[in-house]
């Protein structure tokens, strides 16, 4: 038997992976959720099906969604994760002793659900007690609190369907004052390559810019998302991500990683020029000018 | 008194309304794949590729003319008449009727219908311009009734029955009454109450239910004007009912003959009838008759949720059915969204604005002390989510001092010659100053109340005058006049 997960990365391209079963199918009230069994990628999720992780590559998305911003702020006690329903960067963030209180926000309980059945090599994050999750709307949960978080992790799926909601600037504005005045955001920052992921990763730039004075973006390699080349948003109102990173105090933690060290995070805000362009092109437009974007259409 | 929504019964349907029968004819014709020696000339899309590829295919296809086995719009004999029956059933009308060219096109056969030259008709003065725009055609003469406006949110209401009662009594000549159920705004007159004093006196009541597809299939809202027993009503199902923009439904009550209406509508209707639209509203009538009362139980519990969070936000206001007072505001439609802006410092077209230009949002309209946002059987939760979210940082970046709202003066309009005859009659520009006496060739608007302030046909008094000297002061939004900074006023010749 000849089994394929295909995923279109852009109309003309796309990424198929062998599957052996698929362990999973159902529809929740918010997206289509599939979990697959792949002898390359080992488990893997699908929402909409669209990828979401791989037991393979998950741990480089993770790790660097969390550990770039715990290197930076010195005291980390409050955390608000959003999105992150199968649990991999709570997995990474109970990793730090000094953290009191994590909450999670996932618009769709039975993406948990899943993952505690299906994927537990990341929904064991869930098990730690200091994690309390919350369904219902990011948007509406982050606009209910003020001043109150040291970090924000915006862990979101893609700018359409049900996390659309994640990419808005009344977002990210909601999230620069639910955040104590040194506090940071990341976010997940879609791709430069393709163009259609290319105009997101501006589009979510810019308005993060508008709302942060801190605002810079660094990247990971991933290989199952499109083109690979991921980005990442920090967003802070005081530290900055490379300036401000307490590398020694880090390693002391002596915390085991597989992709993130201090090295690589001051390489990972070295972009590549193009993107580069791409980002300073959002910082300079008119704030309300989101039309003339570069979209990368060269790329 | 309180509003009429209370009493209201669930019909039960005589026809099925499982069926759909232009569309269905539609996809019959497309499957049996006939040869197009008729018009429209693009002929299935062949003729046109650029356009085939930007509106798909099968748009292409289902844009065919009157034929045979489709009917005819003019002089329905088949499909088109059992989907206007099945139409007449969902809406508890007498017979209904596919319109085709919005729901000004209703709102005009309305007026030919009950109205004919020198025939009076009592309106409120918010009434549409399509209802002024429709009696320059056939030379009808409005009557007008005060709506009243809010103090707080300087919206028009409702008319007073008594109010009603007046206009009757000074003219027992008047054909018609004309109501708008709800406005824009979602404010509801007492209609059954209308409908029976009207009757009394061998009077019709018209009502522009333009903002009012959706009463008809719900018991949580205002009566619906066939429920209340009005003969005509226009029903622009393209808003609330999600049929294709510009399509609407004009329905009748057991008094009126539908066959002269039919005339009526036939004088100024296409004989080229876009089958888009007909389908749509063939296929959006079939939706709300069969899941109508679970849509719009959603939207009103949609409507209710924003309310509450955008109430919690601090400073805006929206407002419900507590605006209720059995009087100006008879009833009130919740499925409205209207946010009380001015508290946050900032006008409903700032926000307006705002909402559009920072955050990507589109409201339906924006006035000074309030903006809207329509809700309808496509809306979802989190979207909502992001108005409530965008409202929140529009306050903190933007917000001021609270603004007052503006006073608003009602005067009484002193129509001196038929829309009809002043938009014909020859006009001249004269000073401000010196237009008073002069018999208006323009209307003009002012926001707020958006109630016109003259419309054709109406005297230039030197209260009109004062008061739009005030409202400019007071920087309310003028419109309508051609010359916009008002130093010149055109009056009839």
């Amino acid at each position: 038997m000849d089994l394929w997960f295909s995923e279109l990365h852009t109309p003309h391209v796309k990424l198929s992976i062998a599957v052996d079963k698929q362990l999973y199918s159902g529809k929740s009230d918010f997206q289509q959720i599939d979990v697959f069994e792949s002898p390359e990628f080992g488990r893997f999720l699908t929402l909409d099906g669209y990828m979401m992780l791989t037991q393979k590559d998950e741990f480089i998305y993770h790790e660097m969604l969390a550990h770039v911003p715990m290197c930076v702020h010195p005291n980390v006690k409050k955390v608000l994760v959003i999105g992150a329903g199968d649990g991999g960067v709570v997995r990474e963030l109970t990793r730090y002793d000094s953290i009191e209180h994590i909450d999670v926000v996932e618009i769709d309980e039975e993406v948990v659900k899943v993952a505690k059945e299906y994927l537990p090599f990341t929904a064991c994050g869930f098990d730690d007690p200091r994690v309390q999750c919350h369904f219902e709307d990011g948007l509406k949960y982050v606009r209910h609190h003020e001043d109150e978080y040291d970090l924000i992790l915006v862990d979101s799926t893609d700018p359409f369907g049900p996390g659309e909601g994640l990419f808005t600037k009344e977002f990210y504005g909601n999230c620069y004052t639910a955040l104590k005045e040194d506090g940071i955001m990341v976010n997940q920052n879609e791709s430069p390559f393709y163009a259609n992921d290319a105009r997101a990763m501006q589009r979510a730039h810019k308005r993060i810019h508008a709302n942060f004075p801190i605002c810079r973006v660094y990247q990971a390699h991933i290989p199952t998302y499109p083109s690979g080349h991921w980005l990442f948003g920090f967003a802070s109102k005081k530290y900055h991500p490379v300036k401000d990173m307490r590398a020694s105090e880090w390693k002391a933690l002596g915390i085991e990683t597989k992709y993130y060290n201090t090295n690589l995070h001051r390489g990972a805000f070295a972009l590549p020029n193009y993107v580069q362009k791409l980002l300073e092109a959002m910082e300079e437009l008119p704030d309300n000018d989101t039309t003339n974007t570069l979209g990368g259409d060269k790329a | 008194m309180t509003g009429g929504s209370k009493g209201k019964v669930s019909r039960e349907f005589q026809k099925n309304q499982d069926r759909a029968p232009i569309a269905e004819a539609l996809e019959a014709y497309s499957s049996e794949r006939v040869v197009p020696f008729d018009v429209p000339g693009h002929k299935h899309g062949r003729g046109n590729p650029e356009l085939t590829s930007f509106l798909g295919e099968r748009t292409m296809i289902l844009d065919v003319n009157s034929m045979k086995p489709l009917d005819n719009l003019c002089h329905p004999v088949s499909v088109i008449k059992e989907a206007e029956e099945l139409a007449a059933d969902a809406f508890g009308a007498a017979a209904a009727f596919f319109m085709v060219g919005g729901t000004t096109s209703s709102v005009q056969a309305m007026v030919f219908t009950v109205a004919a030259r020198g025939d009076k008709i009592i309106v409120p003065r918010n009434v549409h311009r399509s209802v002024i725009n429709a009696m320059v055609l056939c030379g009808a003469v409005p009557v007008y009734v005060d709506p009243g406006a809010h103090e707080t949110y300087g919206i028009a209401l409702g008319m007073k029955l008594s109010d009603i009662e007046k206009a009757i009594h000074e003219n027992p000549d008047a054909k018609a009454i004309f109501v708008n159920n709800p406005t824009y705004y979602g404010i509801c007159s007492d209609l059954s109450g209308i409908v029976k004093l009207a009757h009394a006196h061998g009077m019709k009541v018209v009502v522009d239910e333009a903002h009012g597809t959706h009463l008809s299939f719900s018991d949580r809202l205002p009566v619906s004007a066939m429920e209340a027993g009005a003969d005509m009503a226009a029903v622009s199902m393209h808003k609330s009912g999600g049929s294709l923009t510009q399509s609407s439904f004009l329905i009748i009550g057991k008094e009126m003959n539908p066959d002269y209406v039919r005339q009526i509508i036939n004088l100024t209707q296409t004989t080229s009838g876009s089958y888009l639209f007909l389908s749509s509203l063939d296929l959006s009538r079939k939706r709300l008759a069969l899941q109508g009362k679970e849509l719009f139980d959603k939207v009103i519990d949609m409507a209710e949720y924003a309310r509450s969070e955008i109430n919690s936000i601090g400073g805006y206001y929206a407002f419900g059915s507590e605006l209720v007072d059995g009087n100006t505001v008879f009833d009130f439609d919740k499925t409205k969204l209207v946010i009380h802006t001015l508290p946050v410092g900032l006008a409903g077209i700032e926000v307006y604005d705002l909402l559009r230009d920072e955050y990507d949002i589109q409201m339906e309209f924006g006035d000074f002390g309030n903006c809207l946002a329509y809700l309808s059987v496509g809306d979802r939760i989190r979207d909502l989510e992001r108005l409530v979210g965008a409202l929140g940082e529009i306050r903190r970046l933007f917000g001021k001092d609270p603004i007052t709202s503006l006073p608003s003066n009602y005067i009484a309009p002193i129509v001196a010659l038929s829309p009809q005859e002043a938009f014909y009659a020859d006009s001249e520009h004269v000073a401000f100053a010196s237009a008073e006496g002069r018999v208006a060739a323009e209307s003009i608007m002012c926001y707020p109340p958006g109630i016109p302030v003259l419309a054709p046909g109406e005297k230039i008094t030197k209260e009109v005058l004062e008061y739009l000297v005030y409202a400019q002061e007071k920087g309310c939004q003028i419109t309508g006049a051609e010359d916009s900074s008002l130093q010149t006023l055109r009056v009839v010749k």
